[in-house]
Parts: structure tokens; sequence; C-alpha cells
């Protein structure tokens, strides 16, 4: 999965992005400071939708793969848009104004209503096994024209970047998702051999499927590639299941059930 | 130097301490060159690997995805990561993606070798 070669050269390496593969987008302009989300201590919500719930995300502090308990997973998800006639911007502004419209059914992207911009808060509910559902949020990191990324909030079931982006391969597009996630804590990390793993994997597998629909492309197949970057548990952030958002979001379910049934309602 | 093209140079400071400087760009397309200049500037003795940003151009997401990983192999081998030369567009992003946790960020170059104990 390298997208650029290095050639040693004395002491010196060179990376030079002419000789990249598929999975390599590069920048097509120098970053701008208004590319990237002002650093937050706490992260803060605006006006929340009636339909979501904001019990895991005010207050919190970003929380990535530093910061997350369980093993380091690197996890790539990609469709090729064969015969899409649509660059990879048109790709990427299309997937920043509706970006919740892709999701599996079920799942719910509390987000901007235009488009996604750095420093913005969106709200999430994510559908669990069982019928539970997680409620919880991302911020948007970083956007450009041919990419955006988002990370996690304590609490979230993953301490986790995730980069959402377009390149073409020739004449075809071609949009990715690359995740860098670890389980938040150690509840999470149980999970991942068992249901978390494939809930994710089934997850941005029919949001890219979505995705490719939406362009004209039914024919997908998707790729995934999942590689464990680390395997060692980082047991000092054991704590984080403090602020573990599913056991909140079911304590607030099982606490508040006319307002959790108001709230499905609405959705 | 060509815009868009990365360039990695491997300074050997002292038995216990290396810099790798950056000079360019930082994505998810970096990693073969930055991880062959960690092979280059880590054995055995090796105790902290400083990293040189006075000559980054261009980091976006991937590349943040690219310093985790390049800090679990260096915390594998129980080495420490410091960096220096960040401006402060880019210290900014490492403090909004908490790198900064983990990753000692020093003002200068003195400062960041001092740390290092080089």
């Amino acid at each position: 999965m390298t997208t650029e070669t290095g050639k040693p050269s004395g002491d010196s390496i060179e990376a030079t992005p002419s000789e990249a593969t598929p999975s390599a987008p590069t920048p097509s302009a120098p970053t701008k400071a208004s590319n990237w989300a002002a650093p937050v201590s706490r992260l803060e919500v605006g006006a929340v939708p009636t339909a979501a719930l904001n019990l895991n995300v005010a207050g919190r502090r970003l929380a990535g793969p530093v910061q997350g308990f369980g093993q380091l997973w690197q996890k790539t998800y990609r469709v090729r848009l064969t015969g899409a006639d649509v660059t990879p911007q048109a790709v990427i502004r299309t997937w920043k104004e509706h970006f919740g419209d892709f999701w599996p059914k079920g799942n719910h992207f509390y987000g901007p209503l235009t488009s996604l911009q750095p420093g913005e808060v969106a709200l999430l509910d994510l559908a669990m096994p069982g019928k539970m559902t997680l409620s919880t949020g991302v911020l948007v990191i970083f956007a450009d024209d041919e990419s955006f990324a988002f990370m996690t909030p304590e609490g979230h079931q993953f301490a986790s970047f995730i980069t959402f982006s377009s390149f073409a391969d020739g004449a075809v597009p071609v949009v990715q998702i690359q995740a860098l996630l670890r389980a938040s804590d150690p509840l999470y990390e149980l999970s991942m051999p068992i249901v978390a793993q494939r809930t994710e994997d089934r997850f941005w597998n029919d949001t890219l499927q979505a995705l490719a629909a939406h362009f004209g492309v039914t024919d997908t197949t998707v790729e995934m590639q999942r590689v464990c970057v680390d395997r060692r548990r980082q047991w000092r952030y054991a704590g984080n299941i403090r602020q573990n958002a599913a056991i909140r979001t079911t304590l607030h379910r099982l606490t508040h059930p006319r307002a959790w049934f108001h709230h499905r309602g609405d959705a | 130097m060509t815009s868009g093209t990365t360039t990695i140079e491997v300074r050997r400071l002292s038995p216990s301490a290396s810099t790798i400087a950056i000079h360019g760009d930082i994505t998810s397309g970096t990693e073969p060159a930055l991880m062959d200049a960690y092979v280059q500037a880590s054995d055995d003795a090796t105790r902290s690997i400083v990293l040189d940003f006075s000559g980054l151009d261009y980091m976006n997401s991937g590349g943040i995805g690219l310093l985790v990983t390049l800090l679990v192999r260096v915390q594998r081998q129980g080495q420490h990561l410091l960096a220096f030369g960040l401006s402060e567009h880019y210290r900014q992003i490492f403090e909004l993606t908490r790198l900064d946790d983990a990753i000692g960020i020093h003002d200068t170059a003195a400062a960041a070798l001092a740390a290092a104990g080089a």
C-alpha cells in the first residue's frame, strides 16, 4: 500500500509523487491554513437537531490513535468508479454536501446543511448490533478539494483519524476511505474481533456502494485492506471506559425512554 | 527543489540520537521514504529520533497518519520522538490532532537536541 517510491541517495531519500500508484493521492496545491480546523481543547456543539442526541460530544476532547486503548489498525476501503464521467474534485464536493445520505439505513449523520468544512462538529447516531444505538460525533479536522478528514471525540468507539479522498487512476475516478484507529477502551476492544471490525467494514462498504451508485456505477466491488500497525494495547488509556459512549447512550435510553422515542420518532 | 517532491535527509548526531530532516511534503505517499529514513537513523544504540520540519511545505491528514505510524515504530524500539522547526500553523495541527501528547515539540534544533541528550 505504498504510493511513492523512496530512493536512497547517500543519506538522503527522495519521494517523487510522479511515481505514485493509485493509492497515493498527492496534493495539487499548497495547504492553506483554512484547510485545517483550529485547535480545540473541548468540543462545542451549536444548534442540535431535534432528532439528534448531544450526550457524548459537547465538552469532550478529541482522541486520535495516540489516545486510544486497543491495537492500532489501518483500514482502507476503495472503489473504482469505472465509466463515471466525474472528476475527483466533483466526487469530493458531492460527498461533502451529502455525506450522511450515503450511509446505511438506520444510521444518522447530523452535519451542516451545506457542506463539510474544517472545524465543524457533526453528531452521529450509529446503529449497533442488538438494536442498540451509539450517539457520538466527529470533528472535521481537514478538508480540501480532494479529501476531507474526521477525528473522533473521547467516548467514541474508535480513537481515530479517518480520511475520505478521491483521485484519478488514469481515466478512472477512485474513491477511498482510510482509517487509522484504536478501540477507545477495553470494552470496545473486546468487541473488535466479534462484531466491531465486521460492522465497521460493512458500514463503509455499503457507504461506498451507495456513493458509486449515485454516480451511476452499480457493478462495484469495494476493495478492503486491514493492517494491524501495532498489536500492543495502551493500558494507560484503559480508563477511557469512563466515557464510553455506548454505555452512556444505553443508560440514557433506559432512564429517558420517552425522550428516546421522541428522538427516534422524529428521525 | 521541485514543488510536490519530498527529500528526506538523515543525520547521525551522536550514538544515541539522529535527525530526520523533511523537505517538501508529508502525505501518506511519503511513507516509504520516511520509513527508509527511520531505518537509516536507528540502530540498537539510538534512543532519540528528532524530526526537523524546517523545510516542511505541505502536510495533509494522510501525513498526520504517517507520523502516528512512525511514532509506533519509534516507541516499539523504546525510543523517543521529538520535533523542531514547525511553523505556527503546523504546531496548531499537532495540537489539534494531539500528536503533541506523544511527540516532544521544541522551538529550536538546540532545544530538541538537548532534550534528546545529543
